[in-house]
């Protein structure tokens, strides 16, 4: 790696500042992104600013209609959170079932969404419950947040801080992963809402996307019988070496059946 | 003490026993000496620029900027090699083809010379006061390449138009070579009743041990001396091809030391640039220089396995037996000749092609391609996974074609039990086995019998369900050295032992075998346990120094064992011979009538005895004593060389179910039965079968070495390449049947690769078994869920029996 200015702030005000004075900076989860891609010398910030030590972006909070999960929540701590399993156990599984645990032990929330990886698990939660991200400058829905591939609403020196999630009347989430990196291939996201049925679908596609299709046929009954027949284009879908457009839009119909069917 | 201590030590932790590895506390607690793990005073750091292109020429390189970067000590390319007389890394192994001409042996240069050859060629080296200078320094290097065309499939790169790598080599061959009889095969084929026939790919594979290969290279500016550290599975093979080849050393003043090795699979073996490059560059820099690799440049500089594309004919009488074998290879050699990769489709390949079969006649053929990708060679196994998968998936097609189970139409044609010593048509003689009885064991326990209940039950799920089963035989114990050197070996394949007995009747054992995660410092250990009737615990085992150890060729195709461990047999002989002497002194009774066992030397029908232990002592202290005609002292060292490869064999039936929504592969069940003839340490050996059987799955259902069509590797990381993990493995059953190898020592056959070997065609033939309610269907390796859910999807819903109950 290329050599670059470490700081640890104990608060996030001193992040904000920190990130917002360096010329180049660049903010520090738990590093599982970001470390492989210094060492491989393919990014060279001139500052890493860690937020590993400000204890307030940890808390996991469910109150009311809501689960706040702080963005330098671990997917393990997720996981393993017994609130967050009872409020939606399909988002407790979905952070248990992240990489492996190594990964989960240092991977967070607020890393994953703002590197939004086409093929990262979290945006699909995210976007089927109609999470709010807030960040040290305002707050956004999911749908505003996930802009593309590798790409979010954030500006560069802005730091995500939590994100609420509405507690959904059941949700789901299943997931086709990658036999090597263990990534989404494909991993539906259902959710039963009071405003109607969401499906978000990562992997798939550049960035997370939602299906009113299925939304649709959901509606009129929340059954996995109800998606029978219905199948997404492949065409705008990725393809990779691991996978076809075809078989991505083979496994999205799959996958939201065997969601659906999990909770009805 | 491991808690079943008594009950595994009650021969003293001799042959047999489970005793529990020796070297364990040392790994699992961080405490082993890997070459990385070393660090020398005053230690430089070496970074190698790679090509980033599959294929270049290479017009110009300008080091001027890189040499002024803080830190920088020393930089050289390919230029200052050739100017100071660096020799090119030798092959092995020399293939004479079918017109009787030498393979054709482009130079392999230590750092690229006009041209780059494949993505990880490396083109300079940088010496620096740390990695990061260094490779800070390697990005200033300017380097003109004038890119060309790659030829990265052997089976384009021998068509006509295609990219040349060599000008030596026309068509990108290296050679054409056959074994076997091939008018009596075309006769057999023309009054053949029944004809298999099968085309198929051995997936290519990255070895990938858990210990990046590291090397430090140490010059004694008082004493001329030069010392390698490095991670081989072979320090002497370093020190005799480093030394007598590339850099023109002497062996007295090179020492080659191979601490602790994190695993090999045959990646070890060979002799890389890096290691010369640090040797050579410790002097003149006049500090040593160390080297580690990560795993990203192993990706792309360790030798790969495999990868071999063929076509396969069996015929066959009505009653399918097999009449005749017709084979076709072409094996991609990689872009330069790695140290045995020449050997590895012909002698270790086509000789195994008789499997377990009596089949009369066989031809192969084979041809040798160079490619712009990384060199081929020997991965755990090395031809005979590639041999084994060819033919049992034969058998399986020829199963259909005769339509017989696929267990009957192999105990056809098995080799009888009664048939031993049997020649085979392509150069082997097999000297034991039993195959009949290890496919019984593996059938009773796979249970057989209740599959096509259990697959009828997986079709109401869903799932597509199939067995599959793979016979193998191996040769291993590599190899007569005469048979070796005529088969165009460039050294002798003997192994050492040096047993020294020391005063107190504690023994250190020094092996030339090398063990990267074997287990040998305990299984050597139980040899002489048993054979001076020492406590295990008494026992050292020293390996890996060529300054320590007589000689020795290495840790590969399950050797140690068949013949180091042979070679420790015949040292311990000689102790014995010399300690009865000493006892017959000491007893005052004739030589001839002292018998040694258990420990104790004794007249025969007496209870006039000395332990080992007074003898050993009595050896070193000479008071009472035949000092006319007996040395003192109690040190014998052993040369043994093999007399016949040993020949391994056994069973593996695997029972698989296809998702047939997703096409994810689920192994239900994987059976081994194997014969390796006596088992020294059981759990060991169950060890071995177990990691063989992991790799071998691996390869057929994950891991795949992808090119694209300029040479970049796509697979160029575990995010992309899929290594096999515990959760993708069943629980094994293993059993072991014995039939003793009838000429060495211990009747030992080697069980190292055994897993790799019979695994792939197991796995494969049960998938094809599983896809067979759709039809005859290709299918290679590895069977992603991807590549089986488009085969299901292009095959008609209506053959899937299952489809009405869903
Ligand atoms: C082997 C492996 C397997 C994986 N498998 C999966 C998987 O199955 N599913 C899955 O979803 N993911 C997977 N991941 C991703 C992993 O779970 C992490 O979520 C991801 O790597 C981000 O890591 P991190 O949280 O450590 O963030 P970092 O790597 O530290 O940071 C990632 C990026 O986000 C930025 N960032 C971090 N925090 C914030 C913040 N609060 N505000 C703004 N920007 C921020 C950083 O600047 C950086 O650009 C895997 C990763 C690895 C290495």
């Amino acid at each position: 790696m290329y050599e670059f200015n470490y700081q640890a702030p104990a608060s996030l005000a001193d992040a904000t500042k920190a990130i917002a004075a360096a010329e180049d900076g660049k903010l520090l989860a738990g590093g599982m992104t970001l470390v492989p891609t210094l060492k491989q010398r393919l990014a060279r910030p001139s500052d890493l600013i860690d937020l590993g030590r400000i204890a307030e972006l940890k808390a996991i909070k469910v109150d009311g209609g809501t689960v706040t999960i702080g963005a330098m929540a671990t997917h393990a701590e997720v996981g393993a959170s017994a609130a967050v399993q009872q409020a939606i156990p399909g988002l407790s599984w979905l952070a248990s079932n992240i990489g492996d645990p190594a990964v989960r032990h240092r991977g967070t929330l607020g890393g994953s969404i703002s590197n939004n990886d086409p093929a990262a698990d979290y945006p699909a939660a995210l976007l089927a419950l109609g999470a709010t991200i807030y960040t040290t400058k305002r707050q956004l829905s999911a749908a505003d947040f996930f802009v593309g591939m590798f790409e979010t609403a954030l500006e560069l020196d802005e730091i995500v801080t939590a994100v609420s999630f509405p507690i959904p009347e059941k949700a789901a989430y299943q997931k086709f992963r990658n036999p090597a990196s263990r990534y989404a291939v494909v991993g539906v996201f259902v959710a039963k809402t009071g405003g109607g049925a969401r499906v978000a679908v990562t992997g798939a596609g550049p960035s997370v996307f939602r299906v009113p299709a299925f939304e649709a046929a959901l509606d009129r009954s929340f059954a996995a019988a109800s998606l029978d027949g219905l199948t997404i284009d492949a065409g705008e879908l990725n393809s990779d070496i691991h996978a076809s457009a075809d078989y991505r839009a083979h496994l999205v119909a799959v996958f939201a059946k065997r969601a659906v069917a999990e909770i009805s | 003490m491991p808690d079943d201590a008594p009950a595994a030590l009650s021969n003293g932790g001799g042959i047999g026993a489970s005793v529990r590895r020796k070297e364990d506390f040392r790994f699992l607690t961080g405490q082993g000496h890997f070459t990385d793990d070393l660090n020398r005073p005053g230690q430089t750091h070496a970074y190698l620029l790679r090509s980033p292109h599959a294929h270049a020429r290479l017009d110009a390189i300008d080091t001027t900027r890189a040499l002024a970067a803080p830190g920088v000590v020393a930089i050289f390319t390919g230029a200052d090699l050739a100017a100071a007389g660096v020799g090119g890394l030798p092959c092995g192994w020399l293939i004479t083809d079918k017109h009787g001409k030498p393979m054709v042996e482009p130079p392999h240069p230590v750092l690229a010379q006009g041209k780059v050859r494949h993505v990880g060629d490396p083109v300079a080296v940088v010496i620096a006061e740390s990695r990061d200078e260094a490779q800070d320094a390697a990005e200033l290097i300017d380097v003109s390449y004038g890119v060309l065309p790659a030829a990265v499939e052997a089976t384009d790169a021998i068509k006509p138009g295609a990219a040349q790598l060599f000008d030596e080599a026309p068509a990108n061959t290296c050679y054409e070579w056959e074994i076997g009889d091939k008018s009596a095969v075309d006769a057999a084929f023309a009054k053949a009743k029944l004809v298999a026939k099968l085309d198929l790919i051995n997936n290519r594979l990255v070895a990938n041990p858990m210990e990046p290969r590291a090397a430090i290279g140490e010059y004694d500016t008082g004493s001329g001396d030069y010392t390698l550290y490095t991670t081989s599975q072979n320090p002497h093979v370093i020190r005799l091809l480093m030394g007598a080849f590339v850099l023109h050393l002497p062996e007295h003043k090179l020492r080659v030391v191979a601490p602790d090795v994190g695993g090999g699979f045959g990646s070890k073996i060979y002799h890389y640039a890096e290691e010369a490059i640090v040797t050579w560059a410790s002097a003149k820099v006049k500090r040593p220089v160390k080297w580690t690799s990560d795993r990203s440049e192993a990706f792309i500089s360790d030798a790969q396995g495999r990868d071999h594309a063929s076509h396969a004919e069996l015929a066959m009488d009505e009653n399918g037996k097999f009449l005749a074998l017709r084979v076709d290879t072409v094996a991609n050699m990689g872009a330069y000749l790695s140290t045995f990769a020449p050997a590895i489709p012909t002698i270790l390949y086509a000789t195994l092609l008789a499997g377990t079969y009596t089949t009369p006649a066989i031809h192969v053929a084979v041809r040798a391609v160079f490619t712009n990708t990384v060199p081929v060679d020997a991965y755990r196994g090395a031809g005979r996974p590639e041999a084994t998968y060819l033919l049992e998936r034969l058998v399986d097609v020829a199963a259909r074609v005769a339509k017989l189970d696929p267990a009957e139409i192999r105990r056809r044609n098995f080799i009888p039990t009664d048939a031993y010593p049997y020649q085979t048509p392509v150069a082997l003689q097999y000297d034991s086995g039993d195959y009949f009885k290890t496919l019984e064991m593996a059938l009773k326990t796979a249970d057989r019998d209740g599959f096509e209940a259990r697959r009828a039950d997986a079709a109401t799920r869903g799932k597509l369900r199939g067995m599959g089963i793979a016979t193998y035989i191996e040769a291993c114990g590599i190899a007569p050295s005469a048979v070796a050197g005529a088969l165009g070996a460039r050294a002798g394949l003997y192994e050492t032992a040096e047993v020294r007995v020391h005063p107190t009747g504690s023994v250190t054992l020094f092996t030339g075998t090398h063990s990267h995660g074997q287990g040998h410092e305990t299984t050597m250990a139980q040899l002489v346990a048993s054979g001076l009737g020492v406590s295990v615990d008494q026992v050292e085992v020293v390996h890996g120094d060529t300054s320590k150890i007589p000689f020795g060729m290495g840790t590969y195709g399950s050797r140690s064992l068949a013949v180091g461990g042979s070679a420790v047999m015949k040292a311990i002989d000689k102790v014995v011979a010399k300690g009865r002497k000493i006892a017959a002194h000491l007893l005052e009774a004739a030589e001839a009538d002292v018998e040694f066992s258990d420990g104790t030397f004794r007249v025969s029908g007496t209870d006039r005895s000395k332990s080992f232990a007074e003898i050993a002592f009595t050896a070193y202290v000479p008071h009472n004593y035949p000092i006319d005609t007996v040395e003192p002292g109690l040190d014998e060292t052993a040369f043994y060389d093999p007399k016949n490869f040993t020949y391994p064999s056994g069973a593996h039936v695997a029972e698989i179910e296809i998702d047939r929504e997703t096409g994810v592969v689920e192994i239900v069940k994987f059976t081994a039965a194997d014969d390796f003839g006596r088992i020294i340490n059981p759990m060991i050996v169950e060890g071995q079968v177990h990691g063989g059987l992991a790799q071998g799955i691996g390869q057929a259902l994950y891991e795949s070495a992808i090119y694209d069509k300029d040479g970049q590797l796509l697979t160029g990381s575990f995010m992309d390449y899929c290594m096999p993990r515990a959760a993708n493995l069943p629980m094994f059953d293993v059993a072991t049947n014995v039939t003793l190898c009838t000429h060495n020592p211990l009747g030992v056959k080697g069980c190292g690769e055994a897993g790799a070997i019979g695994a792939p065609a197991a796995i494969m033939n049960a998938v094809a078994d599983a896809l067979s309610p759709l039809g005859d269907i290709r299918v290679d390796m590895p069977a992603t869920a991807a590549k089986l859910w488009h085969i299901i999807q292009s095959h008609p819903a209506t053959h899937i029996p299952a489809q009405a109950a869903e």
